[in-house]
């Protein structure tokens, strides 16, 4: 008797939970899409994300956009830059440092105020011009570096602004794509009401009230947010590229920085799409109808040599022994179940600035060997190299076991491989060090992954000797003069075609030198409701979501 | 008694500005740079300089501890390097949830541990005995986040009864006590609770049993005594030390599970935690943990002061 009114009871309730959880969706149609990131808090909101690019993604490209922009269009082709808030752009024949950028009209931002010249000089200062009252020190360190030679932004007239440079750099439309352009009017209004003992403080506040109500001139507008919880968007209807309005009517964002949390979360309906899901729950995923996606990323997990005096990588028939000795595919396919692409350089076929080496990144352990006995080991005589890493980190995928594998395929080419392992946050400050320094700990080669998007973060900061420490990340003190004549010659090459052409011939270089011991490249693992269509994974860190759909 | 709560309430002042101290020396010495979150490795030296002056890490440590400390007692703990906001309002935002989940925590927990206790020991030795000190011992032993992955497995994944992370609904910006909310609440408060329920079950266990040997329950009941009566005596003798064990306890869940609250994403002072750790974010985590430890310290004093009213032999100690 009690057994059947419980369980009459719990049906009922069951019936009104279901009937209650049906209706709104029933009254309304708004198409809602759930997001699970990696990160742990909602990346920073009012124009330069925080979290690398992951704050791009989500909280950059969504709610902004810059002068440039990247392709996202195809999962195919190596995602290039494309107009964006600017539609052309030319340097000045006469002065390399001068550049001349045509501004797209009738862009406005999400409060209704025009996009014009103003906001871009506005915009630039925020984060170049310290006695600007709109300068914020918070947003600097995460523009600022990924631009390095912009020095100044002037207007020409409403629709033309002139953008000036330390030093000739055709490099700028590719950093231009960090530069997000928050609504000065709006950010007025803030400093305007702001209350504060002086104009810091008042801007501070403004900043502070504008990340809570944030306007760019995106495909998605700010609609709330609660910080470390959850950020709403809703899709922008007037944007100016129509053909990137959204097509689901608010996406929400939420961080779940524990991949099996995330993983739960989708297998229990809360979100509709996670980033990177647990590896080891991708056939469980697969079983039940979850979509996976992954692509190559310009991202690069290495080995960085240190050259100074001593290191047994000054040997180029050790460096390309090592290349040699590695079963990528070997990795690929077993300890990191599929998600990795091999890497033979820091760009692969297919991508503008790949360019043709004629030193053949592949597995060959025989060639490996031999090169190794010409440079007097083998068997009886291993040569110890000592690699500092870290035990996890942004972008370092899996580095313990990848290194673990790394060392026991380099004992069968007569390396014996020691491991450094430190915290990741102190690894990438002694990145910064250098292999001189003792926070090096004797180590001759450190194991900090890359992002690849632009040419400076790519090449130029581990090839130009000038690049060395303290100034940028050359760690391992790399100086070899081929290497600064094109990082010079790519820099000074404005055609965009020539200049690609200049970085390609740069980075086979330095695959012919065995710059690296590459190894991968990560491919943003994301898994998804089988509700969610129009995906489209590019070749990027970043990812359009105005094509995607939800049923 | 208004003697020893003044006495108590100065030992505590030292205590404070020890624990502010070490919290900040702390995450000074590890290595690192505190300014990771903002500026990337690739970063100009100029640029390098320019971010640390206007954070105020090219001072001297001393005199960023004091200027810190002076701070600190006018209740500003700065601003956090990662996302600019006051550090003061997100910790106790923060701490306003995983006070929220260890309130219900701490219901189940203690709640569960003072009947697990008292039956074993009134039933020692007994295998109703064995059975609550089985769950005591498994409380106690089993992992937290393994326990919350279980949990999270069997009654999200499976039987999609209540949500796997966070910490309210879509559209909800504060907490509210209502099953739109609760429901987020239930299985990180269940994982929560389990490490207090068996401490719990163990003390109650081992005090109610050493009471009921004891010759006065003998005399009680020779005397006619009514088994309440027995009981509320046992209850009564065993309250100052079941107290202080409960207070300690409650203090750790106060000061947030970075496991737990990271396994659900609930938003609490562990969840701070962990990203002001990963972030390295130094205002963020040195205000974290200041505040966690204040909290620690009073609660500490308020469970003395507690101990005392009810038992007057340990004002006399």
């Amino acid at each position: 008797m009690l057994i059947r009114i419980t369980t009459r009871a719990a049906l009922i309730a069951a019936l009104a939970l279901t009937t209650a959880a049906a209706w709104p969706r029933v009254a309304s149609a708004e198409t809602v899409l759930r997001i699970g990131m990696t990160a742990a808090d909602i990346p920073r909101t009012l124009g330069q994300p925080d979290q690398g690019f992951e704050g791009n993604r989500f909280t950059g490209v969504t709610m902004y956009d810059a002068l440039t922009g990247w392709d996202l269009s195809s999962a195919d082709k190596a995602s290039v830059v494309i107009p964006g808030l600017a539609t052309e752009w030319k340097v000045d024949d006469a002065d390399k440092t001068k550049w001349m950028f045509k501004l797209r009209p009738g862009v406005t931002f999400h409060d209704g105020t025009p996009f014009n010249a103003d906001a871009v000089v506005w915009n630039v200062e925020k984060v170049l011009k310290q006695d600007a009252p709109q300068f914020d020190a918070s947003q600097v360190g995460v523009t600022a570096s990924r631009m390095p030679t912009l020095a100044s932004a002037r207007k020409i007239d409403d629709m033309t602004v002139e953008l000036t440079t330390k030093e000739p750099d055709s490099f700028l439309p590719i950093n231009l794509t960090n530069l997000f352009m928050a609504s000065p009017a709006k950010w007025q209004h803030f400093y305007d009401k702001a209350e504060g003992a002086d104009a810091k403080a008042k801007s501070q506040a403004a900043w502070a009230a504008f990340a809570k109500d944030a306007a760019g001139t995106g495909p998605w507008k700010m609609a709330s947010f609660t910080p470390r919880e959850r950020l709403e968007l809703v899709k922008n209807a007037d944007y100016w590229d129509k053909a990137r309005v959204p097509k689901i009517d608010k996406m929400v964002l939420l961080p779940m920085p524990e991949a099996n949390a995330r993983t739960a979360a989708l297998l229990s309906g809360q979100v509709d799409w996670i980033e990177a899901p647990a590896p080891d729950a991708l056939p469980e995923l697969k079983q039940r109808g979850f979509k996976l996606y992954a692509n190559e990323q310009p991202h690069v997990w290495p080995w960085q040599f240190s050259r100074i005096e001593g290191s047994p990588w000054n040997d180029i028939r050790v460096r390309k022994a090592a290349n040699l000795c590695i079963d990528r595919e070997g990795l690929k396919d077993g300890l990191l179940a599929g998600l990795m692409v091999p890497a033979t350089g820091t760009f692969e076929p297919g991508h503008p600035w790949r360019g043709k080496p004629s030193f053949e990144i592949k597995y060959d352990k025989p060639a490996a060997q031999k090169l190794m006995q010409e440079a007097g080991f083998g068997p009886n005589k291993k040569l110890t190299v000592k690699v500092q890493t870290s035990a996890s980190g942004s972008g370092q995928m899996q580095p313990l076991p990848m290194n673990e594998y790394l060392q026991q395929a380099l004992a069968e080419c007569y390396f014996d491989v020691q491991l450094d392992v430190i915290e990741w946050n102190t690894l990438f400050t002694n990145w910064r060090r250098g292999a001189k320094d003792p926070s090096a700990n004797g180590s001759n080669a450190t194991n900090v992954t890359y992002a690849a998007m632009d040419p400076f973060f790519a090449l130029v900061r581990f090839l130009q000797s000038g690049m060395a420490p303290p100034v940028s990340n050359n760690w391992g003190f790399i100086n070899n003069p081929k290497f600064d004549e094109l990082v010079k010659k790519a820099r000074q090459t404005f055609d965009p075609a020539a200049r690609d052409a200049a970085l390609a011939e740069l980075h086979a270089a330095s695959v012919d030198d065995a710059a690296f011991l590459y190894v991968a490249h990560d491919v943003g693992p994301r898994a998804m409701s089988p509700k969610v269509t129009g995906v489209i994974q590019p070749k990027s860190w970043f990812i359009d979501f105005s094509p995607i759909s939800i049923q | 008694m208004l003697a020893y709560t003044a006495r108590r309430i100065v030992y505590v002042i030292p205590i404070v500005i020890s624990v502010a101290l070490v919290c900040f020396l702390l995450v000074h010495i590890t290595p690192g740079d505190p300014l990771v979150a903002v500026l990337p490795a690739d970063a100009s030296q100029e640029l390098a300089a320019q971010l640390r002056a206007a954070y105020g890490f090219d001072r001297p440590l001393p005199v960023q501890f004091g200027l810190w400390l002076l701070r600190a007692l006018h209740g500003d703990l700065g601003n956090s390097i990662a996302t600019g906001r006051p550090v003061l309002a997100e910790v106790m935002r923060a701490v306003g949830n995983t006070v929220t989940l260890a309130i219900a925590a701490a219901i189940i927990g203690f709640t569960m541990g003072i009947l697990l206790g008292l039956i074993a020991g009134y039933f020692r030795e007994t295998w109703i005995d064995k059975v609550a000190t089985s769950f005591a011992i498994a409380g106690v032993a089993v992992p937290h986040y393994w326990l919350g992955m279980l949990l999270v497995i069997i009654f999200s994944v499976e039987l999609n009864w209540l949500p796997a992370v966070g910490a309210g609904p879509n559209g909800s910006n504060s907490w509210a006590w209502d099953w739109a909310h609760l429901k987020y609440l239930v299985l990180p408060a269940i994982t929560t609770s389990v490490i207090p329920m068996g401490i719990v079950t163990r003390t109650v266990r081992a005090l109610s049993g050493d009471i009921l040997s004891q010759d006065f329950v003998e005399a009680l009941r020779a005397k006619g005594l009514h088994e309440r009566g027995v009981f509320r005596h046992v209850v009564k003798n065993a309250a100052p030390t079941a107290l202080a064990v409960m207070g300690l306890q409650l203090g750790y869940m106060l000061g947030g599970s970075i496991l737990i609250e990271t396994v659900f994403s609930w938003p609490g002072s562990g969840f701070l935690l962990n990203s002001a750790i990963f972030q390295r974010d130094l205002p963020l985590l040195q205000g974290t943990i200041l505040v966690l430890a204040l909290f620690f310290v009073f609660l500490n004093l308020l469970v003395d002061i507690a101990q005392a009213a009810i038992d007057p032999r340990i004002k006399r100690g």
